[in-house]
């Protein structure tokens, strides 16, 4: 700490100091960082730009070349990258909503005193570190229509028979969101839980004194506390939950009749199927655009970037 | 967000009355158990979370066309398949091959690069920062295509390397900002005082920062674990070769069949979930205390 008060104060800083200074060290130590990142993906990100202008077909290579904008313009005539649109804000703002709201509960909860808390956590927490694919293969088990736990609620009466959650285009959406409920809830309760840690204890033996009861402990303690977790936790969940490919991917392919794609899902599809690279990149910066944007306004609603 | 971040590391503030005070409020809230308000939605939620792993296991011991919701009649026969007539055996070690790899360079990356933005000011480090952040917001999918085409100009399209590259890059900006984060919770005057009794920098870091920074390695390491073995998207795109599968790939074909097997889904997916759920049940102590000081993906 001296030595850095020496600096900020123009005075000959101590010889430690001034070896630091004038080190190459920080570069030596920082570039293989900046060589994988900007060989595998600044040049890449420079690579879509590039390439939403222009016409790129793997299967077809002598048709490609510099076509302007017509890549973003048929985008504004493609339905299915409206439907597609419309599709990633209901998945987003449902995923979200929902998480916030039961991340908070399992937050709360997990933070009280019980007996067996340290186990509870570890057990809750774990569908955290299953991601995608194969939290889509849990889930496929318990979806399917024969073995599946609608043939188990048949038995007791509830629904019938040989149904698959997955066939109707409001069932699959409901399914996805449970299943990516499973994984995304942990993430939340555990942000939640971090931040509740650093609650000061005192507070609310001073509020109980006061006469505070639980609900307004709750409003004037905990909350103010655990808001900027909130938030955060809130974004990047949104973020990862647009961005999200895998678990639609493969427990519905987008589908009943792409009821289930989101504008990334229509991405990879474009890329991994059709081999559309131009029109994929095209796709790709006005996803990003927009995600871009919400983001902004995000932070500039919720004043987050404003304290620091 | 010090507080806890200072505990991950292992000295806790306050002096030791402090903590034994702090013990017994513990101990008797612990005596006097949570109510039903807790103890109610505790258990509805560890059925949510827990059944559908028991489906799964159920799924893998219980022979074909039994519908007790029981694993019996019991049976390997399913791990059995899956791991040797399904190559599920090779599979795994690619997998174990593309996360480890990508484990050791993640990390050993990640405290070069932290280090230097935790300790040295330096020209362009608010830049390096900032690109760092911005790519927190680069899409998976986006990186698809370019990606392909990079990969395919090295010549490293179904190459696990392939993988490792992906991985490692896209939990770099994260791992890194967490692990600057851990450097900086390390007391400079440690370094100093080493500095000073006559250890070099590098000499410094080893004795002193180091063994303070393990807790910040095992989270980092293990979020690029699990990052890695669950990769999907880039596994999918980048490998077509059947024997450079790597364990979601495998199941991706399992699940596009016609006529699922669910049996040995079951038991390709216990196979599958196993290492990170054992990684997570090891580590999730210090991820919980770790993610405080920043945000790791979901």
């Amino acid at each position: 700490m001296t030595t850095i008060n020496h600096i900020r104060e123009g005075q000959a800083p101590p010889l430690v100091a001034r070896r630091v200074r004038s080190s190459r060290a920080p570069y030596a130590l920082i570039f293989p960082a900046a060589l994988l990142v900007a060989v595998f993906l600044v040049y890449p990100v420079a690579k879509v730009v590039h390439s939403s202008f222009r016409q790129e077909n793997v299967l077809k290579p002598f048709d490609d070349g510099f076509i302007g904008l017509a890549n973003y313009s048929a985008i504004l005539r493609d339905d299915l990258f409206w439907s597609s649109l419309a599709f990633s804000a209901k998945w987003v703002g449902t995923e979200v909503g929902l998480q916030l709201v039961f991340g908070l509960c399992l937050g709360l909860i997990v933070n009280e005193a019980f007996r067996g808390r340290g186990l509870a956590r570890a057990l809750l927490f774990s569908p955290w570190a299953v991601a995608g694919i194969l939290t889509t293969t849990i889930w496929i088990l318990i979806y399917n229509p024969t073995t599946g736990i609608t043939r188990y609620l048949a038995d007791m009466g509830i629904g019938s028979y040989g149904t698959s959650l997955l066939s109707s285009s409001s069932g699959a959406f409901w399914a996805a969101v449970l299943a990516e409920m499973w994984k995304g809830i942990p993430f939340f309760a555990i942000m939640i839980l971090a931040d509740l840690q650093s609650v000061p204890g005192e507070l609310y033996e001073a509020a109980k004194v006061d006469g505070a009861g639980r609900i307004r402990r709750f409003w004037s303690i905990t909350l103010p506390h655990i808001k900027r977790a909130l938030l955060i936790a809130t974004l990047l969940r949104g973020i990862w939950e647009f961005n999200n490919v895998d678990l639609l991917l493969t427990l519905t392919g987008g589908g009943p009749a792409n009821a289930t794609t989101t504008l990334p899902l229509y991405v990879a599809q474009t890329a991994l199927e059709t081999k559309e690279f131009g029109y994929g990149s095209a796709l790709t910066m006005v996803a990003f655009l927009i995600l871009f944007i919400v983001c902004v306004l995000y932070l500039k609603l919720t004043k987050m970037g404003d304290d620091e | 967000m010090t507080t806890t971040a200072r505990e991950a590391l292992g000295s806790r503030p306050g002096t030791s009355t402090d903590r034994a005070g702090h013990q017994d409020v513990r101990r008797r809230a612990t005596r006097r158990g949570a109510g039903w308000q807790v103890k109610v939605p505790l258990v509805l939620y560890l059925l949510f979370t827990l059944i559908p792993f028991y489906w799964m296991v159920m799924f893998a011991f219980r022979e074909r066309g039994s519908t007790s919701l029981l694993p019996l009649p019991f049976t390997l026969d399913n791990i059995q398949h899956v791991w040797v007539d399904s190559h599920f055996a090779t599979y795994f070690a690619n997998s174990m091959f593309v996360a480890v790899v990508s484990v050791i360079v993640s990390t050993a990356v990640a405290v070069m690069s932290g280090y230097a933005l935790a300790r040295y000011k330096f020209r362009g480090k608010g830049t390096f920062q900032l690109i760092m952040l911005c790519t927190q917001f680069v899409p998976g999918a986006m990186m698809l295509i370019p990606l392909f085409q990079t990969f395919q100009a090295l010549g490293l399209m179904n190459s696990l390397w392939a993988l490792v590259i992906a991985d490692t890059v896209f939990h770099l900006p994260l791992s890194m900002l967490l692990m600057s984060g851990f450097v900086a919770n390390v007391p400079e005057s440690l370094e100093e005082a080493a500095w000073v009794d006559g250890c070099s920098r590098f000499g410094g870091f080893r004795r002193i920062v180091l063994p303070m920074l393990v807790p910040g390695i095992v989270a980092v390491g293990a979020y690029a674990f699990i990052g890695a073995w669950n990769n999907f998207l880039f596994a999918v795109m980048f490998i077509s070769q059947q024997d450079r599968f790597t364990v979601p790939v495998a199941l991706s074909y399992m699940l596009g069949e016609f006529g699922v097997d669910y049996g040995s889904l079951a038991a390709g997916g216990l196979v599958a979930v196993l290492p990170v759920i054992l990684i997570f049940g090891y580590v999730q102590k210090f991820l919980v205390k770790g993610l405080s000081a920043g945000a790791v993906k979901g």
